[in-house]
C-alpha cells in the first residue's frame, strides 16, 4: 500500500458483533491524515458498522461486542478510560439523512462548543460564522441564522448538520452517505466541499455511488460480507484492482 | 340472481349504516341532552355576582368564588406534584431503562393504578398524608392525592410524547459528544414537552371534577374566607355540588345554585382540554420530522 500520509485512525485484528451475528471480521485497516477516504461495498457489508466503531457510536445497541482495536492517533479508542463522549467530541459524524434540530439555525451550530463549555458569545458568534462558511451554506443562511433549521431544503439541512459538526472543531470526520437523501444539485455542492474539507480534516465518507467515491477520494476501502477486501488510491482501485470481487463490484457485475 | 344478491347486499348496507348512526345519535343527543339541561337550568344564575361572591344565606345565596379558587388551586397543586414526577419516571422508564420483565411488569403496575376507583386514591391520601404525615385535611394534602390520581396519566402521556422524539435527534447529539442526560436534557425533553403538556392537561380535567379523592383530605363544606395557606382546607367545585345537592337543608331552594355550579366545573374542565388542544395543534403546524 502506498500511503504517504501518517495513518490518523488504524484498525487492528478488529471484529465487530450484533448479538451473536458477527458484522466484521479481522479488519486491519491504515487512514492517512487529511485525505479523504471512501468506504465503498455492496449493501449490508459493514461499512456503516465500520464507520460507527470509529465514534463509539455502536455501543449505543444493546447486545453488541468489540473485538480488537482501533487507534486514533496511536491510542486506542477501546482503551480502559478512554470516554466516548471525548471520542465523538473529537471525531464528528454527519448521517445520512440530514438531521438538525428542531432548533434554530444558529443554536444548531452553537450547541456542540455549549455542551463543551463555550459560552461566550461574541466567540459563539465568531464560532457559528466559521462553521457555517466553512460548510459553504453561510450566504444562505446569515440573514436568517434564528429561524428553525427544519425550514432549510434537504441539502441546506445536510450542510448545516456539516458545519454543525465542524463547530467541535474534530480532527476526523465521519460521512455516511452523506448525500444520499439528495438530489444532483445539492450532491454537487457537497461534494465540492468534501474536497475543501481534506485541508483541515481527515474524511471518511461511505457512499454507494461510484462516481462519487471517484471524484472525491483520495483512497478507497472496498468491503464484502464484514471483511476488508482491498483498500488502496482511488486511482488504481477504479482503474486496475487486485482482487476479482473488487472488479465485479466496481464493474457493477454482482449479485 | 346475481341482481338480487346485489339488492340484498345494498340493503344490508344500509341497515348496517342506519344502526351505526342511530348509535352515534344516541351518543351525541344523550351528550347533548344533558348539557342543555345544565346550560338551561344554570345559566340564571349566573353572572358576576355568582363568580366573584362568597356563599351567603346558609348557601342559598351569593355565589361560589372559593370554591372555583379552590378548585383552581388544587388542579395546579395536582399538576406541581404530577408533573415533575411523572415526568421524571417517564425519562427514566423510556429512555434508561433495559427493556425486559420487570419493566413490563412496573409498565402494567402504573396501567392498573390508572384503574383503581378514584375513592381509594381518597382514602389512601386519608391515611397517607391526612393522618400519617399529620397535613390535616388541606389544600396540600388533597394537592398530592389528586397528584397521584393523575400521575398515571402524567406517565403515559409523557413517555408516548418521549417516544415520537426521533432517534436521529438522539443520535445527533450523541455523536457532538454529548452525555445521554446532556442529550435528553437539552434536545429529547424540549422537543417532548408540547406532548408531555398536551397529555398532562387532559389527564387534569379529569382530576378538577373528582370529588372522592379531595372530600377527605381537602375539602370543606364552606368557607368565606379563600386559602391562606397550604394547610388551609379549601371549598371546590365537585364538593361543593354534591353539598348543595345531598347534604343541605335547602336543597330545592339551592337546585339552580347547584346546576350553575355544575357549568362552571364543565367550562372549567372544557376549558382545559381545549387548551389542551390548542397547543397540540400548535405543535402539529410546527413540526415536520
Ligand atoms: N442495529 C443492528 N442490529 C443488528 N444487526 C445489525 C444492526 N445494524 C446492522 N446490522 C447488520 O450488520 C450488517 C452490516 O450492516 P451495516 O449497516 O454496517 O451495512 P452497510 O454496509 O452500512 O449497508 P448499507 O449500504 O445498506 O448502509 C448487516 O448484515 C446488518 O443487517
Ligand atoms: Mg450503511
Amino acid at each position: 500500500m502506498v500511503t504517504c500520509a501518517t495513518p490518523v485512525i488504524e484498525a487492528r485484528d478488529l471484529n465487530f458483533y450484533y448479538g451473536d451475528t458477527k458484522a466484521l471480521s479481522d479488519i486491519a485497516i491504515s487512514i492517512g491524515r487529511n485525505q479523504v477516504t471512501a468506504l465503498i461495498g455492496p449493501s449490508g457489508c459493514g461499512k456503516s458498522t465500520f464507520l460507527r466503531l470509529i465514534n463509539r457510536m455502536n455501543e449505543l445497541i444493546p447486545d453488541t461486542r468489540v473485538e480488537g482495536s482501533v487507534l486514533f492517533d496511536g491510542v486506542d479508542l477501546y482503551g480502559p478510560g478512554v470516554d466516548p463522549t471525548e471520542v465523538r467530541r473529537r471525531i464528528g459524524m454527519v448521517f445520512q439523512k440530514p438531521n438538525p434540530f428542531p432548533k434554530s439555525i444558529y443554536n444548531n451550530v452553537a450547541y456542540g462548543p455549549r455542551l463543551h463549555g463555550m459560552n461566550s458569545q461574541r466567540r459563539l458568534d465568531e464560532l457559528v460564522e466559521r462553521s457555517l462558511k466553512a460548510a459553504a451554506i453561510w450566504d444562505e443562511v446569515k440573514d436568517i441564522l434564528p429561524q428553525s433549521a427544519l425550514g432549510l431544503s434537504g441539502g441546506q439541512q445536510q450542510r448545516l448538520c456539516i458545519a454543525r459538526a465542524i463547530a467541535m472543531e474534530p480532527e476526523v470526520l465521519l460521512m455516511d452517505e452523506p448525500t444520499s437523501a439528495l438530489d444532483p444539485i445539492a450532491t454537487a455542492r457537497i461534494e465540492e466541499l468534501v474536497k475543501e474539507l481534506k485541508k483541515s480534516y481527515t474524511v471518511i465518507i461511505v457512499t454507494h455511488n461510484m462516481q462519487q467515491a471517484a471524484r472525491v477520494s483520495d483512497e478507497t476501502a472496498f468491503f464484502y460480507l464484514g471483511r476488508l477486501i482491498e483498500m488502496g488510491p482511488t486511482e488504481r482501485i477504479f482503474t486496475r484492482p487486485q482482487q476479482e470481487q473488487t472488479e465485479h463490484y466496481i464493474t457493477g457485475r454482482f449479485g | 340472481m346475481s341482481l338480487d344478491g346485489l339488492g340484498m347486499r345494498k340493503l344490508r348496507e344500509k341497515v348496517a349504516f342506519g344502526l351505526l348512526r342511530l348509535a352515534m345519535l344516541v351518543v351525541v343527543g344523550t351528550l347533548g341532552g344533558i348539557l342543555l339541561h345544565v346550560v338551561l337550568q344554570g345559566a340564571g344564575v349566573l353572572g358576576w355576582r355568582f363568580l366573584t361572591d362568597v356563599p351567603r344565606e346558609a348557601m342559598t345565596q351569593g355565589g361560589i368564588f372559593p370554591a372555583i379558587v379552590g378548585t383552581l388551586y388544587l388542579t395546579a397543586g395536582a399538576l406541581l406534584v404530577a408533573l415533575p414526577l411523572g415526568v421524571a419516571a417517564a425519562i427514566y422508564l423510556s429512555e434508561y431503562a433495559r427493556e425486559g420483565k420487570t419493566l413490563a411488569v412496573v409498565r402494567l403496575g402504573i396501567g392498573n393504578l390508572a384503574g383503581v376507583p378514584s375513592v381509594v386514591f381518597g382514602l389512601f391520601g386519608l391515611g397517607l398524608f391526612v393522618v400519617f404525615f399529620k397535613m390535616g385535611v388541606s389544600l396540600l394534602a388533597g394537592s398530592l392525592t389528586l397528584g397521584l390520581l393523575i400521575l398515571p396519566t402524567v406517565i403515559g402521556a409523557s413517555e408516548e410524547a418521549l417516544r415520537q422524539v426521533p432517534s436521529t435527534f438522539r443520535e445527533a447529539s450523541l455523536a457532538l459528544g454529548a452525555t445521554r442526560w446532556q442529550t435528553i436534557r437539552k434536545v429529547v425533553l424540549p422537543a417532548a414537552l408540547p406532548g408531555i403538556l398536551t397529555g398532562s392537561i387532559l389527564g387534569l380535567g379529569r382530576a378538577a371534577g373528582e370529588t372522592a379523592p379531595i372530600m377527605f383530605t381537602a375539602a370543606t363544606f364552606y368557607s368565606l374566607r379563600l386559602p391562606e395557606s397550604p394547610f388551609s382546607q379549601v371549598m371546590a367545585l365537585p364538593y361543593h355540588i354534591y353539598v348543595l345537592a345531598t347534604a343541605g337543608t335547602h336543597i330545592e331552594q339551592t337546585r339552580p345554585l347547584q346546576y350553575g355550579t355544575v357549568l362552571v366545573l364543565i367550562s372549567l374542565v372544557l376549558g382545559l382540554s381545549l387548551f389542551a388542544i390548542i397547543i397540540r395543534t400548535r405543535m402539529r403546524r410546527t413540526k415536520k420530522w
